[in-house]
């Protein structure tokens, strides 16, 4: 930790305070005589260096700040392991292994995470693989292609989708986007059904699928993936881009040959930070998914429910300790999900050098 | 005959050969299709505001709606206003902005001011892009765990405004952090050489200069918020009349209007529904438009 250098000058206030190293090498600051070499205040080099309270007081505010943002997150993964231990050693079920996800009666807890990782994980990844070369193209597109002048009315707009709430999405995505592409998933399952992604699923409400969900989560992490690629993409250093166009690129050319190289770590980075996002959206993923009781098959036209969206579904209700404990002991294990996959695209990130 | 065609061939190949038509072609594909890669995002915003504006209308221009709650009308009858889910969701997100606001930015002036470089900023900074990734429910469950389950407190406003805490204070720092960032290191320097204590400089001087950026990062982070739905429906329960007491009792909110009315199959629940959506989205955009505002206002003067 530096010093907090305050120089209070020679006709200092005399207040009560600390003395803080003693050297006299630095400048020190007076009426009339310009420094020579401003004290850097970092670096705790200057002279007569006294720390007064109010100083002391800010200071401890801010690092007291600091440190709790660290312990809060302690602190989350502390408190729903505290929830979590009761019902876990109640349950009746393998908490790992079960499919049936029970928790309403105390008295006989049956709860397994399985369906809940396989159709969050389902459905992420389709999102994922749906809006990875959409945010890609517009990441490009928009740093790349389109004109100066427009490209930042542009990027709003696309910033715009993250600014709509995703309970609205998911009234969209049920409402109005599942009727519309209906059709498609009616050709798709008669089609390629003996695939299992896309065999017949497992609810009667039409629409009400991993398939529709997916495609509306893409939406929504969009915005994610496209504005931290278009930092990192805008990166690319001008001179490599005018090098590849004085050996006569083309656009592509230019892009395969620079940028791409250049930002292919962000990019990776942006698309882990949205598939974060994508495992923990909750609301829209509760108002489009149907409930089934049956298991997940692995189908996209299955039904289901996210750990995320089952909790947000059932947790209303609760008023006993131990049943909220068993879905707080879900909402842990999606936690820690988020918590790797976000340190992952940091530690990528940071690899890279560009900050998101 | 074959003479002359000799004589007029040049006898060193051109310096410029022409980009061959298959280099031609495969620019023009990918040029073609990153710009629909643009347009394709643009169906779901353009279809999503439709949507909502075409359903919602109704409701809203209604002159019930900004003045009257939903108190004792059955479900299935029409009239009535979104006030009471309108006045909770301000209230929750103007106490979430209360509380995140100074932390979110002591730890902001603790990492470009105090830390920089040392260990505990690296963990913090670190902790500040975990806490970007929680995901709403798991905020909401953490509120639950310390403050229901183990205080044994009652569901209510302020467990949701806490829970909003936390989904704001990782933007309210970013976006602090940057614009302290770019403050020159002269007015630091300047302020400390006539004896300014460094606790005053960065009151003083350090955050008037970044105010304007703070302040639209700070309004921005609370539009953002206030339309999430996981905490409220997990912490507080639906009241279809006005409340203004945070620290308990029910009270409405724009989402969770939305999630009650939707299982109301009547033609009044779709109206409210679309109604509170368009209403959300209002707020949301009225807020966008005053951090505009108020970057523009706050903005320091230059000549």
């Amino acid at each position: 930790m530096s010093d907090p250098t305050v120089t209070d000058g020679p006709t200092g206030t005399g207040e009560p305070g600390d003395r803080w190293g003693g050297s006299v090498s630095a400048a020190v600051p007076e009426a009339g005589i310009p420094p020579t070499e401003p004290p850097p205040p970092e670096e705790g080099t200057a002279g007569a260096t006294f720390v007064q309270r109010g100083d002391r007081i800010f200071r401890f505010l801010a690092t007291g700040s600091g440190a709790f943002v660290v312990a809060l997150i302690g602190a989350i993964g502390l408190f729903l392991l505290i929830q979590a231990v009761p019902p876990l050693l109640q349950n009746n079920a393998n908490f790992l292994t079960s499919r049936q996800f029970e928790a309403g009666d105390p008295n006989n807890l049956h709860f397994g995470i399985l369906d809940l990782l396989l159709v969050t994980v389902e459905v992420s990844i389709f999102a994922l693989v749906l809006a990875m070369p959409v945010g890609l193209g517009i990441a490009l597109f928009l740093t790349q292609y389109a004109p100066a002048k427009v490209a930042r009315p542009f990027g709003y707009l696309v910033d715009l989708l993250a600014a709509v709430p995703s309970i609205i999405f998911g009234l969209w995505g049920l409402f109005v986007l599942a009727p519309a592409i209906q059709p498609f998933a009616l050709w798709l399952q008669n089609t390629l059904g003996w695939f299992f992604l896309f065999s017949p699923g497992n609810v009667q409400i039409a629409g009400a699928t991993v398939f529709t969900a997916g495609i509306v989560l893409a939406v929504m992490i969009l915005p994610i993936i496209t504005a931290i690629s278009r930092e990192v993409f805008q990166r690319t250093p001008r001179t490599q881009i005018e090098a590849a166009l004085a050996l006569g690129a083309t656009k592509w050319e230019v892009v395969r040959m620079t940028v791409w190289p250049f930002g292919r770590a962000g990019y990776v980075s942006a698309s882990m930070l949205g598939l974060g996002r994508a495992l923990g959206e909750t609301i829209a993923l509760m108002i489009i998914l149907a409930a089934t009781p049956a298991i997940f098959t692995g189908s996209l036209f299955d039904g289901g429910a996210t750990f995320a969206s089952k909790i947000a579904l059932s947790f209303a209700e609760l008023n006993n300790n131990l049943s909220a404990g068993a879905f707080i002991a879900a909402g842990l294990v999606l936690f820690v999900l988020t918590f790797l996959v976000n340190a992952a695209a940091r530690w990528v990130i940071g690899r890279s050098g560009a900050k998101a | 005959m074959s003479t002359t065609v000799d004589l007029e061939k040049s006898a060193t190949a051109p310096t410029f050969t022409g980009i061959s038509a298959g280099r031609k072609a495969r620019n023009g594909v990918a040029t073609v299709l990153m710009t629909l890669a643009f347009l394709i995002a643009l169906v779901p915003l353009v279809w999503v505001i439709w949507t909502v504006v075409s359903q919602g209308i109704a409701a809203v221009v209604s002159s019930t709606w900004w003045s009257q709650s939903l108190n004792g009308l059955l479900a299935r009858q029409e009239g009535g206003g979104a006030y009471h889910a309108i006045i909770g969701t301000l209230l929750q997100g103007l106490v979430c902005a209360v509380i995140a606001t100074p932390i979110g930015i002591m730890v902001a002036i603790y990492l470009v001011e105090y830390g920089a470089g040392t260990r505990l900023a690296r963990a913090t900074t670190f902790m500040v892009d975990i806490l970007t990734g929680v995901p709403s429910i798991v905020a909401a469950l953490f509120v639950y765990a310390v403050w229901i389950s183990i205080f044994g407190l009652p569901r209510s406003a302020l467990a949701v405004s806490l829970a909003l805490v936390l989904l704001m204070l990782p933007v309210v720092v970013r976006s602090t952090e940057e614009m302290l960032r770019i403050v020159p290191d002269d007015l630091r320097e300047a302020s400390y050489a006539l004896g300014v204590p460094k606790w005053k400089t960065i009151v003083k001087i350090v955050i008037p200069t970044a105010l304007s950026g703070m302040l639209t990062g700070i309004v921005l982070a609370l539009a953002r918020v206030m339309g999430e739905t996981a905490p409220v429906l997990i912490l507080v329960a639906y009241a279809p009349y006005i409340n203004f007491d945070i620290f308990g009792g029910n009270m409405a909110s724009l989402p969770l209007m939305m999630t009650v009315e939707r299982a109301n199959p009547t033609d009044a629940g779709a109206d409210r529904l679309w109604g509170a959506a368009i209403t959300l989205i209002l707020i949301i955009t009225i807020f966008q438009l005053l951090a505009a505002v108020l970057s523009k206002i706050t903005a320091p003067k230059t000549k």
